[in-house]
């Protein structure tokens, strides 16, 4: 209780200030709309459901993107992480894509989809494919040999070795990778419609500007934090309850 | 041994080229559109042509001015905030909260804010990047100095160093490593921003430069692009590596 009471002073100091300037006229911006104006642009923002659309429209990108990351990324890191050589051999060329900065390929995915979802997904796909490329990687190398022996006794097709023994003993530790990439998802989503994309949060955020709009545009602001809060939230919550899961994948 | 190694490098080398070689036939037999997959060979001749006219050095150098700056202005906030924040208990309660709730915030999100204080200016970018990349910085230099071992600060009383001093000779060196890992990440966000701005804001850069070559479907342009920002990338995470190796040599002196 008083972690939260004094959490609150900051902001809360902040927004009497900025209202009470604004109101008395002290503090003349035209880009600065009152919190007062803020907060009911908000709740009318959300009462039409215009917000809650496009948040929608944008975690459907989001998870589109992750998905085919954690699809490409599992598969690619299992191969390159079972054997040493296919990783040295296809490594560096994988390497050589890395640095590449996801937004730089905004324009090559729209030429290549258009505007819309899939194009959008891949660009989040492609960020988000890295941190679990590199966590399948480590952790398939991390497995214990002697489980793959047993698969190899066993003459396990790959599909039921992949299913039954490898994703078991190292979905702890590529959870963790899969955990960084649900964060950059969002952010990537949100900067293609910022930049491109006519759908989603990103787009009513730069549309409330373009329209001046101010008012409605610091409540999206404001909608972002809760959602990008929620969800490293909800993220820490999955983070403590795992190991009661993965006990069962360890030897 | 050795001769095992330099084969998978070899092989290594033989099967990038190999795809590129598979990519430029298959583009040029028009198997895969030429429109959207242009052969190699096309971007690298397109790529040859803007360096040796000299129409890449100018991208090139307001992209890198661009995230430089953005960078300095981030880090510099991030370490004197992060610094303050981080030596005192009472400061940690009050303000980490707020950060927390801030931090999630896509930095392109700012961008609209941006425009509307700047305009479509340099001024702009620069307040985005130094938005988005002061995190990590912030972040891991509160980490730091909260993080002193508690025997260093007991060292610190017996030897009666002043506040200063304290800061000077323990409470920086020993924070820097944690520092320097925020700032190779800022920097990495920082060059992210620049083109997200110079798309957004058409302001000169590489980003603005890949945009334009898309819209007017000279797709070798924009693989030029793509490759020369690749490299961009790679060499100042190779260069912070490098000089955050040396400015640590300190800490593993067997090394």
């Amino acid at each position: 209780m008083r972690r939260l009471l004094r959490a609150s002073v900051f902001p809360v100091l902040v927004i009497l200030l900025w209202e009470i300037t604004s109101r008395t006229g002290l503090l003349q911006f035209e880009y600065l709309s009152r919190p007062s104006d803020i907060l009911l642009a908000g709740y009318s923002a959300l009462r039409d459901g215009s917000i809650l659309l496009a948040t929608w429209q944008t975690f459907e990108a989001a998870l589109f993107g992750l998905l085919l990351a954690v699809l490409v990324g599992i598969l690619t890191g299992t191969m390159l992480g079972l054997s040493a050589t296919t990783e040295k051999v296809v490594g560096p060329t994988i390497e050589a894509l890395r640095p590449i900065p996801a937004v730089a390929f905004i324009p090559l995915s729209l030429l290549l989809f258009g505007f819309g979802l899939p194009m959008e997904g891949m660009v989040v796909a492609y960020a988000c494919v890295w941190p679990i490329l590199i966590a399948t990687i480590g952790a398939v190398r991390g497995i214990e040999p002697r489980l793959l022996e047993v698969a190899r006794a066993l003459e396990l097709p790959f599909a039921a070795r992949l299913w039954k023994i490898i994703l078991p003993a190292a979905l702890s530790r590529i959870n963790v990778g899969i955990r960084v990439a649900v964060g950059f998802a969002l952010v990537v989503a949100v900067t293609v419609e910022i930049i491109v994309n006519p759908r989603g949060l990103g787009y009513s955020l730069i549309l409330a500007q373009q329209s001046l709009r101010v008012d409605l545009m610091y409540a999206q602001l404001l909608w972002l934090c809760i959602v990008g809060y929620a969800i490293n939230a909800a993220l820490r919550t999955v983070k403590m309850a795992q190991p009661a899961i993965h006990v069962g994948g360890r030897l | 041994m050795k001769r095992q190694a330099l084969l998978l490098n070899l092989s290594a080398l033989l099967f990038a080229i190999c795809l590129l070689a598979i990519w430029q036939v298959l583009s040029d037999l028009h198997v895969i559109s030429p429109v959207f997959f242009p052969p190699p060979t096309r971007a690298l001749s397109e790529l040859v042509s803007r360096l040796s006219d000299g129409t890449a050095y100018l991208s090139i150098q307001s992209t890198c001015l661009r995230m430089l700056f953005g960078w300095l202005c981030a880090s510099f906030m991030g370490v004197v905030l992060g610094a303050a924040i981080g030596s005192s208990r009472v400061a940690r309660d009050y303000l980490e909260p707020t950060l927390e709730f801030v931090r999630p915030l896509p930095a392109s999100a700012i961008i609209p804010v941006a425009i509307l204080f700047f305009g479509l200016t340099n001024q702009m970018s620069i307040a985005v990047i130094a938005f988005g990349a002061v995190w990590p910085v912030l972040l891991s230099s509160v980490y730091g100095f909260s993080s002193i071992q508690g025997r260093l600060q007991e060292v610190s009383a017996v030897l009666g160093l002043s506040r200063a001093e304290f800061l000077r000779k323990i409470a920086i060196p020993s924070a820097t490593p944690d520092i320097l890992s925020g700032v190779r990440v800022s920097l990495a966000i920082s060059l992210i921003l620049a083109v997200v701005t110079e798309m957004q804001a058409s302001l000169p850069g590489i980003g603005r430069d890949i945009f334009m070559a898309q819209r007017s479907f000279r797709s070798a342009d924009l693989y030029a692009g793509l490759i020369l920002l690749g490299f961009i990338g790679f060499s100042i995470n190779y260069a912070l590596v490098a000089f955050e190796k040396r400015a640590l040599r300190w800490r593993n002196p067997y090394s």
